[in-house]
């Protein structure tokens, strides 16, 4: 009995942080984005793991701030601690699927997969599908962005900046 | 947590680095040669202050008091960046008469993200875990730095004979003060026998490997002997436009140390 009652407090909690958006791409959920590591529940406190995408980005204490809000409505959550970690690493390939689509509705072409740092890589423009693409500035309005300009529909539009682990030297 | 002054005094240099430069770089806010440039240079500052609030925060855990308080209400002297790191941009402040050097923005940035990509790279097998996990993370946002700079730096140093002209003076004027930047202080041998970081004799052969082959490619010829000509931020050495950047960094946060921004 008190394993399901626990079991429905995980699953409530993270039902409300599908709704917990980075404020700066307000269409996909921090789940989607691949944010959160870990959710803990000890009787009735909370505690959420989350993994900052950029060290520094500023949009981290509001994601920090809305995940508390959100998770405190949660009946039978009395107490919440967000707290960021520093191992592993966030990466792009922990996107979901449904991130990766919403990504594309919010007008940002989301990073390719198996991308090897340093390398070029190859952007399909979020509106058209044309890889017909140039890139216009490797840094964009957030720290996580990019900005190119497709050649085939004539939009300019952003991507998100493959971040990867990096192997040794 | 015993006090390890070898750790703390590392920390402070990493940190301090970035603070500053950083700092210089967003006074070229609304400046830049170009609005890409603008968008480019500010998100690079933006990661660097991010690195730099990281490192305060590792120096928070191990007691030197809270991150704020240790980037804003430090004395200069309680500094350990380089003195390269902390020089005026140019004549002129941003809000008035700025007339910024641009070559010599370039110039520093270049050099500054080629060391601090080696010294990432000897970080990412530190002792120390929580400089460990660091490293990773900025290593993987410096990519993106060291892009960017490297392609200003080859395509102003292949330009036009006054951006040529430019250029070379804004070297000449690191070069001898780069020591400064690669120097890791009094500590130097205890912070490498203690495996938090690589030692300054390797990170230094490095970074001239690295410039080696940048000035070849480039067909420009390979500046003397490096100097330290103006003294160690590593010992707390520092110069007047140290003491003015802090006082304009500090200023609206002294006037109330306990608000939230």
């Amino acid at each position: 009995m008190i394993e399901t009652e626990h079991e429905s407090l995980l699953e409530s909690i993270h039902g409300v942080l599908k709704t917990v958006t980075d404020p700066e791409i307000d269409s996909v959920s921090v789940l989607d984005l691949g944010m959160v590591e870990n959710v803990e529940v000890e009787g009735s406190s909370a505690k959420v793991s989350v993994l900052p995408t950029f060290t520094g980005c500023p949009a981290l204490d509001i994601i920090q701030r809305d995940i508390v809000n959100a998770v405190i409505e949660v009946e039978g959550v009395d107490e919440v601690e967000v707290s960021f970690l520093s191992n592993p690493i966030w990466t792009t390939d922990r996107i979901t699927e449904l991130g990766k689509s919403q990504l594309k509705e919010f007008g940002i072409a989301p990073p390719p997969a198996n991308h090897n740092p340093g390398e070029p890589w190859e952007i399909p423009c979020p509106y058209c599908g044309s890889v017909f693409t140039t890139m216009e500035n490797l840094f964009g309005p957030t720290a996580c962005r990019c900005i190119l300009y497709c050649k085939s529909c004539k939009n300019p539009f952003e991507a998100m900046k493959p971040v990867a682990n990096i192997g040794d030297e | 947590m015993t006090q390890d002054k070898a750790l703390v005094e590392l920390l402070y240099s990493l940190a301090d680095d970035d603070f500053i430069l950083a700092y210089r770089g967003s006074e070229w806010l609304g400046l830049a040669p170009h609005i890409e440039e603008d968008v480019a240079y500010s998100s690079i500052n933006q990661d660097m202050m991010g690195h730099a609030t990281r490192l305060y925060r590792i120096l928070e855990e191990l007691g030197e008091g809270k991150a704020d308080e240790i980037s804003h209400l430090r004395k200069p002297e309680q500094f350990r960046n380089a003195i390269l790191l902390e020089e005026r941009n140019g004549e002129g402040t941003y809000l008035e008469k700025p007339d910024f050097d641009w070559a010599f923005a370039v110039v520093r940035n270049y050099f500054y993200t080629v060391h601090k990509k080696i010294r990432m790279e000897s970080l990412r097998k530190s002792s120390y875990e929580p400089l460990k996990d660091t490293a990773l993370k900025v290593s993987i946002e410096l990519q993106y730095h060291l892009m960017h700079w490297d392609m200003w730096f080859k395509q102003l140093m292949t330009s036009t004979d006054e951006a040529k002209r430019r250029m070379t003076s804004a070297i000449e004027r690191c070069w001898i003060e780069m020591n400064g930047v690669l120097s890791l202080g009094p500590m130097a041998d205890e912070m490498t026998s203690k495996g938090y970081v690589a030692s300054e004799e390797d990170m230094r052969e490095k970074w001239l490997t690295h410039m080696k082959k940048t000035f070849e490619e480039i067909n420009a010829p390979f500046p003397k002997r490096l100097a330290m000509s103006k003294g160690n931020g590593r010992q707390g050495e520092h110069t007047e436009d140290l003491k003015t950047a802090l006082q304009t960094l500090s200023e609206v946060y002294e006037t109330n140390p306990t608000a939230g921004w």
